[in-house]
């Protein structure tokens, strides 16, 4: 069902509406917000004709609460937002993580705090993505580059929510989003289901291997199913005093997602064998990757998931290289962690070019930054 | 059905309050549930945060306790991508009307079908007796020590005027008209909304001078009035307290088309 196979000029919204449709979205509940209303208006009209619901919710609180009773429905459940809208959903967002409920948020960031830069790109909100909720919590984020991205990641997010029943994002931004360009619809694209309580199916063999990931009970099935954000036995009992219980649950909350990063981490690596490595995602990857194909000198790690955080690839690029240069589009958010990560990989030297303001980093700012360090 | 059939007695014990009204609307709802013929297998239960929010973790069914505020967003995702399913809510005063009351108004506007119970005890009773949007000026809680300031809602008048299809406000006193209503806004379409002023000796009656339950359901006795004649009594019937009465009785009781029943149609301005 959506889109067809074949070659398509679309804009990076677009391109991730198509997708959503591809993946088997149902539901989407949303709130006008630049720039990610392309979304919202893509799916008002082709969600209702693909045998799915489209809703203008009241705020975005309410678009993600909608989003997780459809979700317990069992149909497959997404919101697109930025920035304000994003920071309004947090509360629920940790709620989808307690109750281990498949959603989809797309992210098209804006420059922040506040309404900041509305229509310019930003890497804002990388910590809040993971760390926005209270409480110990994982989250799966994509970071798209490109609308064939936008299109992948999107379907990819889809996948891994339903697999891992955990809140998912594509972290988009302003210029991925409204961005046009090529998109290739591949003819078989790979759709996880969840693994729903009592039923065999199909691409069972993707399951995770243990019981990190108990089955989904739906809604309406006769399971009786109690979800609540209260801490919970896996028998659904709610425990609000039980230090083993809390202890239980939120740790497998999250191990179902770090035990299993080498499953759902997904990167790029041009000239892996460079004396200086950068390392970025999304837009703020664009000017990295020309300066790469460029000079032997340089070579360029392009994370496509950050959450959880890509520690191999960055593990392998810190113990080879002799510098790494971290390229966002904020003033330093992703940097403490990989930075961490390749020290303790005897990796020397990590520096950061942060820019912010609404434009990604250009290939002439990061050989000016190279050039200071010396290393070009 | 049987009573203990409708709930689920593994969560057993509950943790109301001795003299809670919960109890009473939840066997009132039993009642009506089981007298319209509904399935718990076909019902789902949703709630937010609150005492009267716990009620759907005890019933025999599938249900969703949310965060605080939010149930009547969730119902309505839950509504639209299973329409076959039954949704019901439960929720409190402070749940509904305060945190949750952009959903509450946009809910009657948009009318899924949903059917709203609001356990109105004037009071936030799970956090230990703040005061809520429907406590009564001048009354006592641990955050209005001298008196409330504010005014309170009129949750059900709200309801009507935002467009819910059913509305009746009763009592934990008007067991037999609370059924009826409960039992009216099941069979109906579209968002129905029935609010329920009940006691919380706990929290609201200790502080304002009717520690046990039964001063309380007095007090809601001698302060109801039915609704066609309080319009007439007070003007201002909004005010709760002023006014001295508690309004009861249906609201209203029409028929809008529900949202989800809405298929294709003429849009507005077509042809011109
Ligand atoms: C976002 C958020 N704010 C505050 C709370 C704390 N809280 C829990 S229950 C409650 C009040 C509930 O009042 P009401 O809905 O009237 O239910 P009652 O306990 O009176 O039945 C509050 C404020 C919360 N759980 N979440
Ligand atoms: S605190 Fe009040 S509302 Fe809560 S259980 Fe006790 S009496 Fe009932
Ligand atoms: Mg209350």
């Amino acid at each position: 069902m959506g889109i067809k196979p074949g070659e398509y000029f679309l804009q990076g919204n677009e391109a991730c509406t198509e997708a959503s449709i591809v993946a088997g979205l149902k539901f989407f509940a949303g709130y006008p917000i630049t720039p990610s209303t392309e979304i919202a208006e893509g799916l008002a009209s082709k969600l209702p004709q693909t045998d799915g619901e489209f809703i203008q919710m009241e705020d975005e609180i309410a678009c993600v609460s909608a989003i997780v009773g459809a979700s317990w429905g069992g149909a497959k459940s997404m919101t697109a937002t930025s920035g304000p809208g994003f920071s309004l959903m947090q509360e629920t967002i940790g709620y989808a993580a307690m109750t281990e409920t498949p959603i989809v948020i797309v992210n098209v960031m804006r420059g922040g705090p506040s309404t900041g830069q509305p229509t310019r790109a930003s890497q804002g909100d990388v910590m809040a993505t993971k760390y926005g909720s209270h409480g110990d919590y994982q989250v799966i984020a994509f970071a798209p580059a490109s609308v064939q991205e936008m299109f992948d990641l999107t379907v990819k997010a889809f996948n891994y929510s339903e697999k891992y029943r955990v809140p998912t994002f594509v972290l988009s931004d302003a210029e991925i989003g409204h961005m046009r360009g090529l998109l290739t619809v591949p003819k078989d694209i790979k759709i996880v289901d969840r693994k729903e309580k009592g039923v065999r199916r199909a691409d069972e063999a993707y399951d995770v291997p243990d019981d990190l990931v108990p089955p989904f009970p739906t809604f309406g099935m006769g399971h009786k199913a109690t979800v609540t954000g209260i801490t919970h036995t896996p028998k659904a009992r709610i425990e609000p005093e039980d230090q083993k219980v809390h202890q239980e649950l939120v740790t497998r909350l999250n191990n179902k997602i770090t035990a299993n990063r080498r499953d759902i981490n997904k990167w790029e690596v041009v000239g892996p064998d460079s004396k200086t490595m950068i390392v970025s995602y999304g837009s703020a990857s664009f000017g990295g990757r020309e300066v790469a194909a460029r000079d032997d000198r340089v070579g360029l790690l392009r994370l496509k998931s950050i959450w959880p955080l890509p520690v191999e690839p960055i593990r392998e690029a810190a113990e080879k290289c002799e510098q790494l240069l971290v390229c966002e589009m904020n003033l330093g958010q992703l940097f403490l962690e990989i930075k961490r990560v390749a020290l303790e990989a005897g990796c020397k030297r990590v520096e950061l070019l942060a820019k912010i303001g609404g434009a990604p980093p250009t290939p002439g700012e990061i050989r000016h930054k190279l050039r200071e360090m010396g290393v070009i | 059905m049987e009573l203990f059939d409708f709930y689920d007695q593994d969560r057993w014990p509950h943790v109301f309050c001795p003299g809670c009204g919960n109890g009473t609307v939840m066997n009132c709802f039993f009642r009506a549930f089981n007298e319209i013929g509904w399935k718990l297998d076909n019902t789902v239960f949703v709630s937010g945060i609150g005492c009267s929010s716990r009620i759907p973790l005890y019933i025999n069914s599938d249900a969703i306790h949310t965060t605080h505020g939010r149930a009547i967003a969730v119902a309505t995702g839950l509504k639209l991508s299973r329409p076959e399913l039954d949704v019901v809510v439960f929720t409190g005063d402070g749940d509904l009307g305060a945190i949750g009351g952009n959903h509450f108004i946009n809910g009657c506007r948009r009318n899924v079908d949903l059917d709203v119970i609001c356990i109105n005890n004037n009071i936030y009773g799970m956090t230990g007796g703040q005061a809520s949007i429907t406590t009564p000026h001048d009354f006592m809680s641990s955050t209005t020590p001298f008196g409330n300031k504010e005014y309170p809602f009129d949750l059900a008048e709200i309801a009507v005027a935002a467009g819910a299809n059913y509305v009746a406000r009763w009592t934990t006193k008007h067991v037999h008209e609370l059924t009826k209503s409960m039992k009216a806004s099941l069979a109906k379409k579209g968002f129905n909304f029935v609010e329920v002023v009940s006691q919380c000796p706990t929290n609201f009656g200790r502080r304002n001078k009717m520690a046990d339950a039964t001063a309380l359901l007095d007090w809601f006795k001698k302060s109801s009035v039915r609704r066609d004649k309080a319009r007439a009594a007070a003007i201002d019937h909004v005010d709760l307290n002023l006014a001295g009465q508690i309004t009861t009785g249906e609201f209203v009781c029409r028929d809008r088309e529900c949202y989800h029943e809405r298929k294709g149609g003429k849009p507005h301005g077509d042809g011109h």
